[in-house]
């Protein structure tokens, strides 16, 4: 069975460590390619590389301002891999929650356990 | 009963999982409850299945496996080696799930006591991130069935 292109969904456009920074970089405001390029220490058509693919998955949104376009992030496109790493989490809380109730256990027969 | 926080969980790399959890206990307790195989069997559940096994053999170079069933009927098996055991401190263990034995992890646990409360440190390292984003995947909610058909459908595209 063939494999999905690679900007398919927001988890294969995360996967690439540039394009993590580039997130983390407009986590801090809306910025222009060259700023990000400056930034990220890359060279601008990289950049613009890695823009293009955060915008099929609708990571990132432009907006024309006079003469320039300015990138910003749309962190709602980030909700499935919140939701993803979310359920693994769900999973030890519960797990811990249930430990909790040994350990209190473990601390009432304390006393003469020993 | 205390209420003990809730634990957090962060990916530092492509290929870890780092899970930190507080718990109003001493350490000894804490490792105790994590070692011991008639308190294990008690919480590592996670209220998704029956635990039909836990054997712990608590030395280097000795084994563990944990098997729990689910309502589905499905068996869920782990076991590994450990590597390292400091009693009261730290452990040091492999981690495979028997349905996808190639992912090896390497778990490291840390409890570190403070006031009388006891901080549990588990890093778990995968030597690659298509496995990290299995075993992470197989915590989802939707149930251990999906966790499983996915975990599978990620395993046979590597």
């Amino acid at each position: 069975m063939a494999r999905a292109a690679t900007t398919a969904d927001v988890f294969n456009a995360v996967a690439e460590p540039r394009r993590r920074e580039l997130v983390d970089a407009l986590a801090r405001g809306e910025r222009p390619v060259t700023e990000l390029a400056r930034e990220l220490k890359l060279a601008q058509p990289q950049v613009s590389k890695h823009l293009k693919v955060l915008r099929e998955v609708g990571l990132v949104d432009v907006r024309e301002a006079g003469r320039r376009r300015l990138y910003r992030l749309d962190a709602h496109a980030l909700k499935p891999i919140h939701d993803w790493v979310a359920g693994y989490e769900r999973l030890w809380n519960e797990r811990f929650e249930a430990l909790d109730a040994v350990l209190d256990e473990l601390k009432t027969e304390g006393g003469d356990a020993s | 009963m205390t209420t003990t926080g809730t634990a957090t969980v962060t990916l530092p790399s492509d290929t870890q999982i780092l899970i930190v959890r507080e718990f109003d206990a001493p350490r000894e307790h804490v490792f105790r409850a994590w070692t011991e195989p008639e308190l294990v069997r008690r919480w590592w559940h996670a209220n998704r299945g029956e635990i039909v096994s836990i054997e712990i053999d608590l030395r280097v170079g000795g084994s563990w496996r944990y098997v729990m069933v689910t309502p589905g009927g499905l068996d869920v098996a782990f076991h590994g080696e450990y590597r390292e055991v400091v009693p009261g401190e730290r452990l040091v263990s492999t981690e495979i799930y028997e349905g996808m034995p190639d992912a090896a992890a390497l778990t490291t646990v840390t409890f570190q006591e403070r006031d009388g409360r006891t901080t549990a440190t588990l890093l778990v390292e995968h030597e690659r991130k298509e496995h990290r984003d299995a075993h992470i995947a197989s915590g989802m909610e939707d149930g251990l069935q999906d966790a499983l058909d996915l975990l599978e459908r990620i395993a046979r595209s590597l």
